[in-house]
């Protein structure tokens, strides 16, 4: 069909277009679109396929195991793969008898149950369940379940007898909150929070208040390398967009030559370089600047995790301030300063503010990397440098409790989509220009 | 300093400038710009009218030489002190802020009131015709309306010394024409020194007081626009302004004003002697292609002319023809009643006044 055609009927009949052969315009139009979304759509599929299968599906995966841990509930038996349910008679009884303190029946469930995880070698796990949320547990069951055969009625005392700590409110406490697989403890946990015995909300004990105050560390540092990396990457990105193209091409390697150098080697060259026997500590005490016994400590503290992830992340905010200052025509600067302005008020008021989206998308992009770094801090942080993820990792290669390090992941994933709203709000994010 | 005569309001005096050591981008520049002047700078691309215009904002240092605004020399005064208003050829409204933001920004580093302010820029902007556009960013406005916004920003402050570096060179050709009216209209109601820049030699014609012509970082010719098209001093202006018929040869005698030319096809013909140097010199004649009359019986400095090509424009008709072995020599005929009409191949009689043929340099 021509475009004469579509022409003639639009100027003919104006209130319900055709196309020439009498369709309407509109589903015409939408044919069209269609079959050019379908290929669109064809092109993106391995793309899609690719983030479903290596991203969507493990977030979904973290955030389910981070409500749900059937420890308590399940046996999961690796050679053959069969899943058994275990505790049966003791969820029964917890399912039974909402708040009430353990009785024969309750002991008598627990001893039935101990039988079965004694047949199923079941004992280690759960006990590691009720662990992640009352120490020394584990040892209660592997015991209880050893002798699971010799318990006999009355169960109370028989089992009382083999550990005073099963009398404890607070381990049935935890036994009936594992007693469902999903359950949002592990949340309570990562805010430093427990259940007592009477299943209220708590603050564990002081000593072990340890991941808000985690969190609020990550944030505070990552929200200070942000800052350092604002500060030292403005100064060069402006210069990068003004020198001549020679001499700015030469600077840009020097930027990007972190990128091409390894992560572990950058980070192992800086403990050369700041820890107390290192190059900078050497070299002043050589100078007599420094005495011998006051060497500085640069590295295996906070220090250190500044240092090197303000320098590893600094060409993530070079970069987008680059990209938007070098537009910038120097026209604007001098147009301001035609009119009037100081060369400071020409920067203030017209410089800086035409830069702002680059700014608001390096510090995103820095905080967000930095909220999430591990290496660096596992590295050189030493006790006080660690960030969140040092404990993530933790929690999913050392204690195991993946439920745990699933939910404090969880948490921080929901504190970064926050701050993109709230980002979003601010300075709306297509403003952002990352190059 | 009050004792600056009405002609010296801008001087530039001896001023050179290299950016690099080595070549000097503006040669020996004098200049004096009066008050309440229109003065072009035209030129080709590259010959440094920018480069004199942002000396004089500031934003360039002068190597050598020295510019004087209103009698004092302003080498190390800063951009902002100067109080010269200045129109970029990109506009350069800040994109950031809305059309009255932009028009307010000069007052408010002067630190006027915000009534006042708010007041003027409305009357600035009614001066532009954008009255109903404050609310707007730069973005949202037509290449037209950037144009007055940048020319209203320009003129908010009320700066005696206004300068435009090609600031309408992305319009459209009627959109061209009629800025270059409002803006002649603005210079003559509010009465401030213009200067324009400009590489477009119609627009320098129709606006200007006086043309300064730019090349190779020196002024050919300062001249109002009439006497540079009929009057050019040497064969560079000759060439770029307007169209021009050449024909070189050398110098055979000078009698007063009039000199006899031997041509390089051994013919020989009588121009003003204008810059032909002495007897014996090289030099190139030329002739505007309107002076040059067709089938003239026998006037003065007749000559065969075969005619090449003929181009039909409505009003007249543009003929190449070979005269003189000069295959691209241009004559318009009238298309007028009466007039005889040439066909292409055809031998035919030109002629031209001794006062219309200039002898100029052999450049
Ligand atoms: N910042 C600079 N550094 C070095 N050389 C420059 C610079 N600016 C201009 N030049 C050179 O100076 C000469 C004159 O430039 P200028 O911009 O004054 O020309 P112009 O007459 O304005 O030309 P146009 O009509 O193209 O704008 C050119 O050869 C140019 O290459
Ligand atoms: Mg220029």
């Amino acid at each position: 069909m021509s475009d004469a055609a579509v022409f003639s009927d639009i100027t003919t009949q104006t209130d319900s277009l055709t196309t020439a052969d009498g369709r309407p315009l509109k589903a015409a139009l939408a044919a069209a679109q269609a079959r050019a979304r379908r290929r669109a759509f064809f092109l993106v599929l391995p793309l899609l396929a690719f983030v479903l299968l290596t991203f969507v599906a493990p977030i979904g995966q973290m955030l389910h195991r981070s409500v749900h841990n059937p420890g308590f509930t399940e046996h999961h038996d690796i050679a053959s793969g069969a899943k058994t349910p275990i505790m049966v008679n003791l969820r029964q009884w917890f399912d039974d008898n909402a708040d009430a303190a353990p009785d024969e029946t309750a002991y008598a469930a627990l001893a039935a149950d101990l039988l079965v995880l004694r047949d199923l070698k079941a004992a280690g796990n759960v006990g590691t369940r009720i662990n992640y949320e009352r120490a020394g547990s584990r040892s209660l069951f592997t015991k209880a379940a050893r002798n699971a055969k010799k318990l006999e009625p009355p169960y109370t005392e028989a089992i009382l007898d083999l550990d005073e700590d099963w009398g404890d409110p607070a381990l049935w406490q935890v036994m009936r909150g594992a007693s469902s697989a999903y359950t949002l403890n592990f949340y309570l946990a990562a805010i430093d929070k427990t259940r007592d015995a009477g299943g209220n909300v708590v603050a564990v004990d002081e000593v072990r208040q340890v991941y808000v105050k985690l969190f609020l560390r990550t944030l505070f540092l990552s929200l200070l390398i942000t800052v350092l990396c604002f500060v030292l990457a403005f100064p060069i990105a402006h210069l990068l967009a003004t020198l001549p193209l020679r001499y700015s091409n030469l600077l840009m390697i020097f930027v990007l030559l972190p990128f091409w150098t390894s992560l572990l080697v950058r980070t192992t060259s800086w403990i050369v370089l700041l820890q107390s026997e290192g190059v900078l500590n050497d070299a002043m005490v050589a100078t007599g600047i420094l005495a011998d016994e006051n060497r500085i400590q640069m590295m295996y503290n906070q220090a250190g995790t500044i240092i090197a992830m303000t320098h590893i992340l600094l060409p993530f905010m070079v970069l987008p301030l680059y990209s938007v200052m070098r537009p910038i025509d120097k026209s604007y600067v001098r147009a301001a300063r035609s009119l009037g302005a100081t060369s400071w008020t020409a920067f203030r008021r017209i410089y800086f503010p035409q830069t702002v989206p680059g700014i608001g998308a390096g510090a995103l992009l820095v905080f967000i990397l930095a909220v999430g770094y591990y290496i660096t801090p596992a590295l050189v942080g030493g006790a006080d440098g660690q960030l969140i993820s040092n404990f993530i990792a933790y929690h999913m290669t050392k204690s195991l409790n993946w439920s745990l390090a699933a939910a404090l992941a969880a948490i921080l994933l929901g504190g970064i989509l926050i701050l993109y709203w709230l980002y979003d709000q601010l300075v709306g994010i297509d403003n952002l220009k990352l190059g | 300093m009050t004792a600056v005569s009405e002609q010296d309001f801008v001087v530039f005096d001896h001023v050179q400038k290299s950016y690099d050591g080595e070549t000097l981008v503006v040669k020996d520049l004098n200049l004096s710009i009066g008050k309440g002047e229109f003065l072009t700078m035209l030129g080709p691309s590259g010959s440094g009218k920018t480069t004199c215009l942002m000396m004089l904002a500031g934003f360039e240092t002068a190597t050598h030489g020295e510019i004087l605004l209103d009698g004092n020399p302003i080498n190390n005064i800063p951009p902002h002190k100067r109080g010269i208003g200045m129109v970029f050829q990109n506009y350069a409204l800040f994109p950031h802020m809305s059309v009255a933001e932009n028009l307010a920004f000069p007052l408010e580093v002067r630190g006027w009131g915000k009534s006042e302010r708010e007041d003027k820029v409305k009357r600035a902007l009614d001066m532009v015709q954008m009255g109903d556009f404050g609310g707007r960013r730069p973005a949202q406005l037509s290449g037209g309306q950037q144009q007055r916004i940048a020319l209203a920003r320009a003129l908010v402050f009320d700066p005696a010394l206004v300068l435009m570096d090609e600031p309408l060179g992305a319009l459209d050709k009627q959109l061209r024409e009629h800025m270059q009216y409002e803006i002649k209209h603005l210079h003559e109601s509010l009465g401030i020194t213009v200067v324009y820049v400009t590489h477009d030699q119609s627009e320098a014609l129709t606006m200007s007081d006086r043309v300064a012509v730019f090349d190779d970082g020196r002024i050919q010719q300062l001249a109002p626009p009439s006497a540079l098209y009929e009057q050019p001093m040497n064969s560079f202006v000759a060439q770029f302004i307007g169209e021009n018929n050449k024909l070189s040869g050398k110098v055979k005698a000078l009698d007063g004003d009039i000199a006899t030319v031997e041509l390089d096809n051994g013919a020989s013909c009588t121009a003003l002697a204008v810059n032909c140097g002495a007897v014996g010199s090289p030099t190139l004649i030329s002739v505007r292609p309107e002076r040059v009359s067709v089938a003239a019986a026998d006037g003065p400095n007749t000559t065969e002319a075969q005619v090449k090509e003929l181009i039909y424009l409505g009003d007249h008709i543009r003929c190449r023809l070979n005269v003189h072995g000069n295959d691209e020599f241009i004559v318009k005929v009238p298309n007028a009643a009466g007039h005889s009409h040439l066909t292409v191949g055809e031998t035919t009689r030109v002629s031209w006044l001794a006062e219309d043929a200039r002898a100029l340099d052999a450049a």
